[in-house]
């Protein structure tokens, strides 16, 4: 049962589930943790009606190991989870994206760190979803500001996913995640699937990790006549393992290359109101949607305001920030933790424009007026 | 011993090539082979690789093949056709 | 017609990383062997390994092969099984990462009953860091991380398998490596669960530590105190002190997880085509 196109009412789990399906999910391996699991219950119920599987392990860690493992075998797969499971899987995330398999991570942010307040939002997973597992590697974040956003942005990440063979964090927050709004959802046919580059050379001649112009290695589904070796060992292009000084580097140069190659084709920002912006604001998540109420609020009374909403946070938007601070004498940047990207944000703007953060730390979301008088103080 | 083991079919005299080969690329001489060898057929000069040093004795069991860690050692069928002891290997069951 | 291991080789890689004498090596062939005797196409079989000298395995295997994460290749296989369940998937771990800190993965896909087979190369110790005890180092061994003596007690790690309902489970050595290549074959041919423990030695860091100088010595040690099931089953416990059983120590019939899950998926379009007419 791909879901029927038409309007419906969502909640933002249940939107993120039915997305992914529509981008063609057939495996995921999940863990109950609040407040993500609902995405979980969708998927055992909606998977097998379409053929594909659900399972439910034994914790996180085997959660992301499961979901790389079916990727290999050629499933388009994903896991959800939330700050402590998102903490597990950092080590998975890390093989995922050294070894280049597709899968999609969703990690419905919760008050943190530790246990926190499990049914409250935050967005403090910010600076973890980009470096939370060890070394240099890519990866993106998405991150969407609403029910119906959450259904077209979880497509996104699919197919950004396969053609680049990235993993993508798709970081929610409890707000997004659990309310409910109306949803169109398309006809199947207007939805674009993107699968991953397929080898165009006989087994014999496959190098698996041999990229050519566009940076990204075609990839073999295990069991498909291309028996090749997949490993979290540095490895060179025919897959195996290498300690050689060049090939080491090679390998970290072309990751970050690819990187910043999809950078421009993965970097989706909503603009409001900032052409004549005298004061901005920078804001993802729930606290968009504050932010778009406190623009016009603000334009209410003579304040030209305007709204950078980034739905993409890594690789993180610089342009956008950069040419909305040659204009704007100010970017306030509200977020529901201590401040994290607005350290990005006043790189971006390197001295363009006074960069102000807002922060709100207690479970409850920022709210327009909060915004609105941090708009006039700047 | 792992129990006993079939007799491969013997060849008059000394037998025109050699029974087992030893990859000498592979070897580490860790001598297991020449421990376990039960006619004694091979031998390692000090620092070197496993040799066959007496391919007469050699029944062509199998078990050199089985325990070398090295994945080095190779029973080559004997000459005569339809009776290779390739098949089983030669050792029988613990 | 048997064909000899290279045939299963990705010869260009050998020779392999393993230390002289070290076990592996034996126990690897006779996975080898298993497969062979099985007739298997290569294209079906997928190999999958944690992290330590026995999860270097794969690399050496000319099969659709996978080196994963330290303790999670179960996991990762589980992936492989689910959305492949066509695939033999076979899981080849050492001591450390299966039952250390893969346990919990471990007794998971036992109890879930998941078509794959896991070799685990017992050796009693971490190899690949140069000499740690693990949960089957025995007690009284020393460890670099155990100068005093091992205060701990190693798992049974067959029972524990099969109490976690494996289908099958058994237990073999290095020395004994014709039988032990046919309790894999028996494994691998298991719809379930299979799991067999390899006694394999580790001369350079628990052979040097505990006396026991060489790898020969090592499978001597192995053919005097492994004992096969039937002669156990007739000797007292106090003979039995110091030794342990190998053979077939488990075999049992459950469904199969991915059958299981196929009948899910049977129903779920049933009411899906019901719904819709």
């Amino acid at each position: 049962m791909l879901s029927k196109a038409g309007t419906r009412l969502m909640q933002g789990n249940e939107a993120c589930a039915e997305g992914a399906i529509a981008a063609g999910l057939r495996f995921f391996a999940g863990y109950p943790i609040t407040p993500s699991t609902e995405i979980a219950e969708e998927l055992a119920l909606l998977l097998p009606k379409v053929g594909g599987k659900f399972i439910q392990m034994e914790d996180e860690i085997a959660s992301i190991s499961a979901i790389i493992g079916a990727s290999l075998a050629g499933a388009k797969s994903m896991t959800a989870t939330s700050g402590p499971g998102f903490s597990l899987k950092q080590e998975g995330i890390g093989f995922a994206s050294y070894t280049e398999v597709p899968c999609v991570i969703v990690n419905v942010q919760r008050v943190g760190p530790s246990t926190g307040v499990p049914t409250a939002p935050a967005q403090g997973d910010v600076m973890q979803a980009r470096w939370g597992t060890h070394g240099d590697h890519p990866i993106i974040v998405l991150c969407p500001s609403s029910v119906a956003e959450t259904f077209t942005l979880i497509i996104e990440a699919f197919n950004i996913s396969e053609r680049w063979r990235i993993p993508v964090i798709f970081l929610m927050d409890e707000v997004v995640a659990h309310m409910r709004e109306k949803v169109v959802v398309p006809d199947v046919s207007q939805i674009k699937l993107v699968e991953r580059p397929r080898p165009q050379v006989a087994p014999d001649q496959y190098l698996p990790y041999a990229a050519g112009e566009d940076l990204v290695p075609p990839m073999a589904d295990f069991g498909s006549g291309y028996r090749y070796h997949v490993t979290g060992l540095t490895h060179d292009q025919t897959g195996f393992p290498t300690t050689k000084a060049p090939e080491v580097g090679a390998l970290a140069r072309r990751l970050d290359a690819k990187m910043k190659r999809a950078a421009p084709h993965v970097t989706f920002v909503d603009e409001l109101l900032v052409d004549d912006a005298e004061v901005a604001i920078f804001a993802y998540g729930v606290t968009a949607r504050a932010a778009a109420k406190a623009v016009r609020d603000a334009r209410a009374q003579g304040l030209k305001a305007g709204l950078i909403k980034a739905k993409t946070l890594w690789p993180f938007p610089s342009e956008h920030v950069r040419r909305v601070a040659e204009r704007a004498r100010a970017i306030v940047v509200p977020e529901m933790n201590m401040g994290q990207l607005v350290l990005e944000v006043e790189r971006a703007s390197a001295g363009r424009a006074k960069v102000a953060g807002l922060s709100r730390v207690d479970a409850e979301p920022i709210t327009p007026d909060e915004i609105l008088a941090r708009l006039r103080e700047v | 011993m792992p129990g006993s083991i079939e007799a491969g079919p013997a060849v008059e005299g000394r037998p025109a090539e050699v029974p087992v080969e030893i990859n000498q690329k592979w070897c580490k001489g860790c001598d297991i082979c020449v421990a376990f060898c039960p006619k004694e057929v091979l031998a390692r000069p000090e620092g070197g690789k496993a040799q066959v040093a007496h391919p007469e004795k050699c029944t062509r069991c199998g078990l050199c093949e089985i325990m070398c860690p090295d994945l080095a050692i190779v029973v080559v069928p004997a000459a005569r056709k339809g009776t290779s002891s390739r098949g089983q290997g030669g050792a029988a069951d613990a | 017609m048997a064909m000899p291991v290279t045939h299963y080789l990705r010869t260009s890689k050998m020779p392999h990383i393993w230390c002289a004498g070290c076990g592996h090596g034996i126990v690897l062939g006779a996975v080898l062997r298993a497969i062979d005797s099985l007739g298997l196409d290569k294209d079906e079989v997928c190999v999958v390994s944690g992290i330590g000298c026995a999860s270097r395995a794969p690399g050496y295997l000319d099969f659709n092969t996978l080196h994963t994460t330290h303790g999670r290749a179960i996991a990762f296989a589980t992936g492989i099984k689910m959305a492949k369940p066509e695939l033999k998937v076979i899981v080849l771990t050492g001591d450390g990462d299966a039952a250390a800190i893969g346990g919990n993965h471990l007794i998971h896909a036992a109890r879930r009953n998941i078509g794959i087979t896991t070799v685990c190369f017992n050796n009693s110790i971490y190899g690949m860091t140069s000499g740690q005890y693990s949960p089957m180092t025995p007690t009284g061994s020393l460890a670099s991380t155990a100068p005093y003596g091992n205060i701990e007690e190693p798992f049974d790690l067959c029972d524990l398998v099969y109490a976690a309902g494996a289908s099958y489970v058994a237990r073999g050595t290095a020395y004994h490596a014709l039988l032990l290549s046919k309790l894999i074959a028996k494994a691998i041919a298991t719809e379930g669960f299979s799991f067999v423990e390899a006694i394999t030695q580790c001369p350079t860091y628990y052979g040097r530590r505990n006396n026991m100088r060489s790898a020969v010595d090592m499978l001597k040690w192995q053919k005097e105190h492994a004992v096969p099931v039937a002669a156990a089953a007739k000797m007292s416990a106090e003979e039995l002190v110091g030794k342990f059983r190998i053979g077939e120590l488990g075999t049992r019939t459950r469904p199969e997880y991915t059958r299981r899950y196929a009948a899910v998926i049977e129903t779920a379009q049933k009411e899906e085509a019901e719904q819709d007419a």
